[in-house]
C-alpha cells in the first residue's frame, strides 16, 4: 500500500510539474528572433530541424562524437525499455509492444552501456569533470542503478510480474492490489518513483525544455514577418 | 594586469588544451564612471542595495527573455560546448568554457529562483550572489564576444549570448556597467554614431574622399550626405569614414552605386550602424539606437535601406529593426505606418550591401575585372553575428553564400580555410561583444589563437596573403592581432575593397 501511494504522489508531481513548467515556458515571451542561423525560413522546415534535433540530436552529433554516441545508446535503449514496459500497464498488450519486446529486452544493457560511457567522461575528461557537479553523478547514478536492478529481475532473481501487472492496472483502475514481495522490486519501484519526482525540479528538464528552445524553435523570417512581444508591444504606445 | 601581451604558441595539432583555473581570473575591463552610466539611465556606481537589486532584475528578465529561462534550466552539463569557444581555447581557463560561463549564472539562479537550490544549494551547485560572484561575473561575462559558436553544438541549442547578455544588463541595472560599450551608446546617443564624429567632420572627410578617388580613377565618384530623396539610405559604421582598412570598403560601396547608377546618401543625423545596445542586452537602448535610423530614412525620404559591412550591425538591422521599428511588415504606428508606406517594398528590407551587390552582379549591371586582385590569394572569415544571427538572400545560409560569390567574382584566386573554422561553425575574431577595447587586449589576442591557426594553414599551403571580412569589428580586431602571430597588418580587409579595386567604372564596354 506505501507503494501505491508513492506511486500515486509521484506520477501527481511528475505530470503537475510537468504542465507547470511548460505553461511557464508558454507564457514567458521571447522578444526577439534569434533562431542559430542558418535556420529554416518555414514552420515545416522547423518542425523538421526539431525532429532531427530531438530524435537525432543533430547538434550534439557536430559538437561531441563521443557524447552524441553514448546519449544516443542511452537514450535509445531507454526508449526501448519504456515501450517494452508499456505491457504491465495494458491489458490486452498493444500488438506493437509485443513486437518491441524481444529488443526492449536487450535495449536494458545498451542503455546501461550509454550511461556509463556518460559517466564515464564526467570522470576521465578534465573539461567534463571541472562543470560536473554532486547532482549531475547522483542522476546517472540513479538511472544506471533503475537499469540494474531492472536487469536483475529479469536475468537473475525473476519477480512474479503478472503480480507487478495486475499491481500497475489496480491502480489504473483506482482500485491498488499488492505488490509481490521482492526485495530487487522494492529497490526498482522506488528508484522510478523518485525519478518521476525529481524530473520536473532538476535537469532532467532538458527533455520538454528543447521545444522552447528560441535558437532552435524560431524559424529565420524576421524580414518577412514582424515578430513582436506584448511587452515590447506597449514600448511602441509610449513612444 | 598583463605587463606584456604576447600571442599563445600555435597548436601542433588542434588538440583540446587542458584546463588551466584561474588562468584568466580577474581580468576586468574598465568600469563606467557616472556620467557614461547615467547618461543612459543607469545607476552612476554600484548602488548599497545592490543585491537585492540584481536578484529582482534576474526575475524580471526571467518573465521577459524565454530564452534566458529555458537555457537556465535545460542544460544537462553534457559538455558538447566545453571546447567550442575560442575564448577558452586561447586562454585555457575552464571558466570560459561556455557551460562554466553559463554556470556562473545559473548557480545564483538556483539558488533563488529553484526548489532543490533553496533546499540543498550545496548538492546542484547552487550558490549566494556574493560581491566576489558579482565580481566574477562582471570578469567573465566580458570575455564573452557572444558569437553564438556554442549554440550551434547544444543539443538544446542553448546560446550563451542569451546568458552574458542577460548578466550585462543586471550588472547595469546595480550600477556596475562596461565603460567601453556604455562610453559608445552615449555618443550613438548624442553625436549620431560610435567615434562621436559630428556632422561638419562627416562631411570633410567624404569630401577628401571624393577628391582621393578622383585622383586614383580620374572620376567623379560621389559621398553624397543628407540627400533627401536619395533612393537609398546606406547606414555604416562609422569606423568606415576613417579607420584603415575599413575605408576601402567605403569607397567600394560608393563605386557600386556610381556604377549601378544609383542615388544614395549617408545620414549626419544617423551615421552609425553599430548598435551596441545588443552587447549590453538591453533591449530599450538597442531600440533607441535603431529608431534614429528610422527617423533619419523618414527625413530623407528614401525608398531603401542598406547596411555596410559590420556583423552585429547586420544580425540586428536583419533580425531585429522590423521587431524594433517595424521597418517591414506589421506596425502599427504612425512613423512606421509611414515608413512602409515610404520604403520600395519589392526589395528586401532592410538589404545588406552584399545582397546589393551581387544582386547588381547577377543582373550585369556592374561589371568586375577579377584581374585587378590576381596578386591577392584570398580567403573569406565569416563574421560570427553574420553567420550565426542572420541571413542574406532567399536560401538560409545565403550568409556564407553571397559574399565568397562577390569574391568570386571579384578576384581570381580564392580558398576557404578549414571546414571547422568557417560558415556556422566559425571562429570569432576575439573582438566582438563589445570586447574592442585595449583594456582587454590580452584577451583580444589570445581569443583569436583559433582563427589564426586556419589562417597559418592556408597561408602556408596555398599562400593566401589576404582575408577578406564584412564586419567593422574584425577588421580592426585583426589589424592589431595580426602582428602578434607573425602576419602582416595589411593583410584583412573588407569584401567590397577588392570590389573597388575590380570594379569597372565610366563607359561599359
Amino acid at each position: 500500500m506505501i507503494f501505491a501511494a508513492l506511486f500515486y504522489a509521484a506520477f501527481l508531481i511528475l505530470a503537475g510539474g510537468l504542465v507547470y513548467r511548460i505553461s511557464d515556458y508558454l507564457r514567458t515571451p521571447a522578444p526577439l528572433k534569434i533562431p542559430t542561423t542558418p535556420a529554416p525560413t518555414t514552420g515545416g522546415g522547423v518542425a523538421l530541424r526539431m525532429t532531427r534535433e530531438v530524435l537525432l540530436f543533430e547538434s550534439l552529433f557536430k559538437g561531441s562524437l563521443w557524447t552524441w554516441g553514448f546519449a544516443m545508446l542511452f537514450h535509445g535503449g531507454l526508449a526501448l525499455v519504456l515501450m517494452r514496459h508499456l505491457r504491465y500497464f495494458t491489458q490486452p498488450v498493444w500488438s506493437w509492444v509485443d513486437m518491441v519486446q524481444p529488443f526492449g529486452i536487450y535495449a536494458g544493457f545498451v542503455m546501461a552501456i550509454g550511461l556509463v560511457g556518460l559517466w564515464g567522461r564526467r570522470f576521465l575528461v578534465d573539461r567534463i569533470r571541472y562543470i560536473s557537479t554532486p547532482s549531475d553523478h547522483l542522476m546517472l547514478a540513479l538511472l544506471l542503478m533503475i537499469a540494474i536492478s531492472g536487469l536483475s529481475m529479469k536475468f537473475l532473481d525473476h519477480t512474479d510480474i503478472i503480480g507487478v501487472k495486475a499491481f500497475f492496472l489496480g491502480l489504473e483502475h483506482f482500485d491498488p492490489q499488492p505488490l509481490p514481495a521482492s526485495p530487487l522490486l522494492y529497490l526498482h519501484l522506488s528508484l522510478v518513483a523518485s525519478l518521476m519526482i525529481i524530473f520536473p525540479f532538476s535537469k532532467l528538464l532538458h527533455a520538454p525544455g528543447v521545444f522552447f528552445s528560441p535558437s532552435r524553435n524560431q524559424p529565420d523570417n524576421p524580414r518577412e514577418h514582424r515578430h513582436l512581444s506584448p511587452w515590447a508591444a506597449k514600448l511602441e504606445s509610449e513612444s | 594586469m598583463a605587463t606584456e601581451i604576447t600571442a599563445p604558441p600555435y597548436r601542433v595539432i588542434p588538440i583540446i588544451p587542458a584546463i588551466k583555473p584561474g588562468a584568466m581570473e580577474g581580468l576586468k575591463p574598465f568600469v563606467a564612471n557616472d556620467r557614461i552610466q547615467e547618461a543612459l539611465g543607469f545607476p552612476g556606481g554600484l548602488v548599497d542595495d545592490w543585491k537585492e537589486r540584481a536578484i529582482a532584475k534576474m526575475g524580471d528578465l526571467l518573465k521577459k527573455y524565454r530564452s534566458l529561462k529555458v537555457y537556465l534550466d535545460a542544460c544537462v552539463h553534457c559538455g558538447a560546448c566545453s571546447d567550442k569557444c575560442h575564448y577558452f581555447i586561447g586562454t585555457q581557463d575552464p571558466k570560459n568554457m561556455p557551460v562554466a560561463r553559463q554556470d556562473l549564472m545559473r548557480s545564483v539562479y538556483r539558488r533563488y529562483f529553484t526548489l532543490p537550490g533553496k533546499l540543498f544549494p550545496k548538492l546542484v551547485g547552487a550558490r549566494e550572489l556574493t560581491k566576489e560572484v558579482l565580481d566574477e561575473w562582471y570578469s567573465y561575462y566580458h570575455q564573452c564576444s557572444e558569437c553564438r559558436r556554442c549554440s550551434v553544438f547544444c543539443p538544446y541549442g542553448i546560446d550563451t549570448a542569451e546568458i552574458t547578455m542577460a548578466a550585462r544588463e543586471i550588472l547595469d541595472s546595480v550600477g556596475y556597467g562596461q565603460k567601453y560599450s556604455n562610453e559608445i551608446i552615449g555618443k550613438v546617443n548624442t553625436i549620431g554614431n560610435n567615434l562621436g564624429l559630428p556632422g561638419p567632420a562627416l562631411e570633410d572627410t567624404l569630401e577628401g574622399l571624393e577628391e582621393d578617388v578622383k585622383e586614383d580613377t580620374g572620376i567623379d565618384v560621389r559621398f553624397p550626405l543628407d540627400v533627401k530623396g536619395a533612393e537609398v539610405l546606406l547606414i555604416t559604421p562609422s569606423a568606415d569614414f576613417f579607420a584603415e582598412p575599413h575605408i576601402d570598403s567605403l569607397i567600394g560601396y560608393a563605386k557600386v552605386f556610381h556604377a549601378a547608377g544609383i542615388s544614395w546618401t549617408l545620414s549626419s543625423m544617423s551615421s552609425e550602424a553599430a548598435n551596441f545596445g545588443l552587447f549590453i542586452g538591453n533591449y530599450e537602448q538597442m531600440r533607441k539606437v535603431a529608431l534614429r535610423i528610422r527617423q533619419a530614412a523618414l527625413e530623407l525620404g528614401v525608398k531603401r535601406i542598406v547596411v555596410g559591412e559590420c556583423g552585429h550591425a547586420w544580425r540586428v538591422a536583419y533580425s531585429f529593426w522590423n521587431t524594433l521599428t517595424g521597418i517591414g511588415d506589421g506596425a502599427e504606428d504612425k512613423f512606421a505606418l509611414q515608413l512602409q508606406k515610404q520604403l520600395d517594398q519589392r526589395y528586401r528590407q532592410p538589404t545588406h550591401i552584399c545582397e546589393l551587390t551581387w544582386d547588381l552582379i547577377q543582373r550585369q549591371a556592374i561589371t568586375l575585372d577579377p584581374e585587378a586582385n590576381d596578386n591577392l590569394i584570398v580567403t573569406f572569415h565569416d563574421s560570427c553575428n553574420v553567420a550565426r544571427g542572420s541571413r542574406m538572400g532567399e536560401m538560409a545560409g545565403g550568409q556564407f553564400e553571397i559574399p565568397r560569390s562577390i569574391i568570386r567574382a571579384a578576384a581570381n584566386h580564392f580558398v576557404d580555410m578549414s571546414d571547422a573554422t568557417t560558415r556556422e561553425k566559425t571562429f570569432c575574431c576575439g573582438g566582438g561583444g563589445g570586447l574592442l577595447t585595449d583594456d582587454l587586449m590580452d584577451l583580444r589576442v589570445k581569443g583569436a589563437l583559433p582563427r589564426m591557426e586556419a589562417l597559418k594553414e592556408v597561408a602556408d599551403r596555398d599562400g593566401v596573403n589576404f582575408m577578406a571580412t564584412i564586419c567593422a569589428i574584425c577588421k580592426t580586431q585583426f589589424s592589431k592581432v595580426l602582428p602578434y602571430y607573425g602576419f602582416n597588418m595589411r593583410m584583412v580587409g573588407g569584401v567590397h575593397q577588392l570590389v573597388s579595386n575590380a570594379i569597372r567604372l565610366g563607359d561599359k564596354e
